[in-house]
């Protein structure tokens, strides 16, 4: 199952929204909450729409928008949308009216809005889409089932051109109570130096990554996803190194084609010594990077990563900003990344993408 | 088609049964499973009928030994209960490495009947947070798979109304295209406060019990439950009984409104006339239609124009079921997909209660009562939810 990316509409807290860059000019964040560099919107959306909408919804129609331009499609023939919240902030908004005002009179507009396709929903009403369209919400491995829906799909209607997104907006409360409860770190922190801190917790973040994938080679093709893969409860870094090699087997890859290795590190003391080990045993002899401390930590950050690969293979470029260990050859080119994201040990996911 | 999709077994907890024999016997009996709220805590009570399971978490935690149900959302509870029916039936071993063993589940409110008590205390720093972590939806799913041994492959999708339907379509198309051999797919939705005022906000419940099809139909009753159905490959269902064939399934988007359906029902005609060309079956074949149904204006008009479209002139008997079980919402297309699956086999279709009087502009009246058929040989089951989500699957006899 592979698939190309022909467009993609990224927006983060990095000034990710316009395609004619690609992160040359970074924007450190000094806080643990990075919240998004956001695109003016009118330019996609109507001003009387705009102001009911969350800023996920926003995030995600706009982002939806950018990478139909970015692509060249109108209308695509699916839309398959990945989100491990959903819309938390309509969430919060109804939530505390029905509490607040004892149940009585409420409005309903922020119960529709929660609801977790809502974004989905909108593009295909904005486009008059009356395609297949899929909302996934499994946390972290939220953009992985979406993907692989979009894989499965494209074999069978290899003419088709499916919009895949993650969408996680980082809502008030949300964060609030998290931060009460441990989530992100206490001490004062650059996000830009996120490795650098030894403690527990990490730093929140959220963004909107679509992309346009079809099975059509073109000149304007960023790259070729090659293979996604989930794994539940692994058992020791070793495990997981033994469900990488198989999959990359399946490309008819080892570990030492890998150009880069492109890793979920979130500087959370308590949990990444799981990239440590394979950084140390398994991927030794590869070029390593890390992309949170750029979009910070949440549900689709690993939507992100894709976005940063698809850039790194079409610009055959490595922005320093995210280099861990440079093992390249100057002037060989860039071929092969992998994805490689975990949370807690408990979910962890493979993306292979490779240049066209 | 790259191979078939078999059901071996299902599972399923509504108000109207705690497993599938008792939700057979209130099918029989048409005992609906909609009256008064006991369990949830809402201004409500008095006023809004629902279809709750009359059950407490606590007494759901001891049908599945779940020691520490305090910990625990009302909507994996269910889950559980369901799921486990599901896999005991199908004789499901995640254990047997000769297979692969995936499972989807779908739910709209997660852990939200959790958040709403403790939502507050969350905001004024309280100390016991458990819940924060069960918020999101994927937990239940974690759960069940933890509880079941479930692990080559997990996911959790929310589409509205239509969400359970749709884990039925994305776990045959994970055995399809060999990612996994079975898969447990269907969801689970407890009631909430949350939901509850939503729907009462947008003026869609009603205040008696509900009557789809019907002229005078004035809203939904939500309801809770949980159901699944663990769908096989052929190699893997090779030695077991097979209940029947998963024969066809559609999902269109309606792309008109967030919560309304479009004047000609566009998205739930694309649904079941996708459903009915992967099946390869004519709109003669279908037996039985079991409707999405719920009793608001807008959508029993609506599929009903986009069944006639399809269906007319000869109209099989087409019934809502939710009379009994109340809208499940994230659960309803598997709770249907179970109860359309009993059609099958037991050959008979269970009636649309509460119908007086046919709506004007349709030429059909629902299934009235209990009818016994010779053969029931393909029965299609339509799940439609907010933001124009519409989902159809066809079920066959083997």
């Amino acid at each position: 199952m592979e698939a190309f990316i022909r467009g993609v509409g990224n927006i983060s807290p990095q000034y990710t929204y316009n395609n004619a860059f690609f992160l040359e000019e970074v924007v450190p964040h000094y806080s643990i909450r990075l919240l998004s560099r956001e695109p003016d919107y009118k330019e996609y959306i109507n001003p009387i729409q705009l102001r009911r909408m969350s800023r996920a919804l926003k995030m995600g129609v706009t982002a939806a928008g950018i990478c139909l331009r970015d692509a060249e499609v109108g209308t695509p023939d699916a839309i398959i949308t990945a989100t491990g919240l959903g819309m938390m902030e309509d969430s919060e908004k109804f939530l505390t009216s029905i509490l607040d005002k004892g149940e009585r009179l409420v409005n309903p507009t922020s119960f529709i809005q929660s609801i977790h396709n809502t974004v989905g929903a909108y593009i295909a009403v904005m486009l008059k889409c009356n395609k297949y369209n899929f909302t996934y919400v499994h946390n972290f491995l939220s953009f992985e089932s979406a993907l692989t829906d979009t894989l499965m799909r494209l074999e069978e209607r290899p003419s088709e051109r499916i919009l895949v997104g993650g969408i996680e907006g980082l809502a008030e409360e949300y964060f609030k109570i998290t931060d009460s409860v441990g989530f992100w770190k206490k001490e004062q922190v650059e996000s830009l130096k996120l490795l650098r801190y030894d403690s527990p917790g990490t730093i929140a973040g959220e963004g909107v990554a679509f992309f346009l994938l079809t099975k059509r080679p073109d000149p304007g093709n960023y790259a070729l996803i090659r293979g996604v893969r989930a794994i539940y409860k692994p058992g020791d870094p070793k495990d997981i190194q033994e469900k990488i090699d198989p999959f990359l087997d399946k490309n008819k890859l080892e570990v030492r084609d890998l150009d880069l290795v492109l890793l979920g590190l979130n500087g959370d003391a308590e949990h990444d010594g799981i990239y440590h080990w394979l950084q140390e045993n398994y991927f030794q002899e590869n070029s390593q990077a890390y992309f949170k401390h750029l979009c910070g930590e949440h549900y689709v950050a690993s939507s992100f990563a894709l976005w940063l690969a698809a850039k790194v293979l079409k610009h055959q470029r490595i922005p320093q900003v995210i280099v861990l260990k440079d093992k390249g050859t100057p002037g060989k080119s860039i071929r092969n990344i992998l994805i490689y994201n975990q949370n807690k040990n408990i979910t962890h996911s493979l993306m292979l993408v490779s240049s066209c | 088609m790259r191979g078939r999709i078999f059901v071996t077994g299902f599972g399923i907890i509504s108000a109207i049964g705690r497993n599938a024999r008792e939700t057979l016997e209130s099918l029989r009996d048409s005992r609906s499973g909609i009256g008064p709220i006991t369990h949830l805590d809402t201004i409500h009570k008095a006023e809004l009928p629902v279809a709750e399971v009359k059950l407490s978490n606590k007494e759901l935690a001891e049908m599945t030994g779940v020691t520490e149900y305090q910990l625990t959302t009302r909507t994996t509870l269910l889950g559980v209960i369901a799921a486990r029916e599901a896999a005991r039936h199908a004789g499901l071993d995640p254990s047997d490495k000769q297979f692969l063993t995936g499972i989807v589940s779908a739910t709209t409110v997660g852990g939200m009947d959790k958040t709403e008590i403790n939502f507050k205390n969350y905001q004024k720093g309280w100390p016991y947070n458990h819940f924060i972590s069960t918020h999101d939806c994927s937990d239940s799913t974690e759960k069940i798979a933890d509880y079941l041994g479930i692990r080559d492959y997990l996911t959790t999708i929310s589409t509205a109304c239509s969400s359970s339907a749709n884990s039925v379509i994305h776990g045959a198309q994970l055995i399809r295209h060999g990612i996994v051999d079975r898969v447990l797919a269907g969801g689970t939705d407890s009631l909430s406060k949350f939901t509850l005022n939503g729907f009462h906000a947008l003026l869609i419940l009603d205040k008696n019990p509900c009557k789809p099809f019907d002229k005078d139909r004035m809203g939904l009753n939500l309801g809770e439950g949980a159901a699944y159905l663990v769908l096989e490959s052929e190699r893997s269902a090779s030695e077991k009984k097979v209940l029947c064939e998963l024969k066809g399934y559609g999902n269109a988007n309606d792309a008109y409104h967030q919560t309304g359906s479009s004047p000609e029902g566009l998205g739930p005609y694309l649904s079941m006339k996708e459903a009915l060309e992967m099946s390869g079956l004519g709109p003669e074949a279908i037996d039985y239609i079991n409707a999405h149904g719920t009793g608001t204006d807008n959508n029993d008009l609506t599929e009903g124009i986009a069944i006639e479209k399809i269906f007319a002139p000869h109209i099989p008997p087409v019934s809502s079921t939710k009379p009994l079980t109340g809208h499940t919402l994230g659960a309803a297309g598997a709770v249907e997909a179970v109860i359309s699956i009993m059609a099958l086999t037991h050959g008979m279709v269970f009636p649309n209660l509460n119908f007086r009087t046919r709506i004007p502009e349709l030429s059909f009246d629902p299934v009235k009562e209990l009818t016994k058929m010779n053969k029931v040989r393909n029965v299609l089951s339509n799940s439609f939810g907010f933001g124009g989500n519409d989902s159809t699957l066809i079920f066959s006899a083997c």
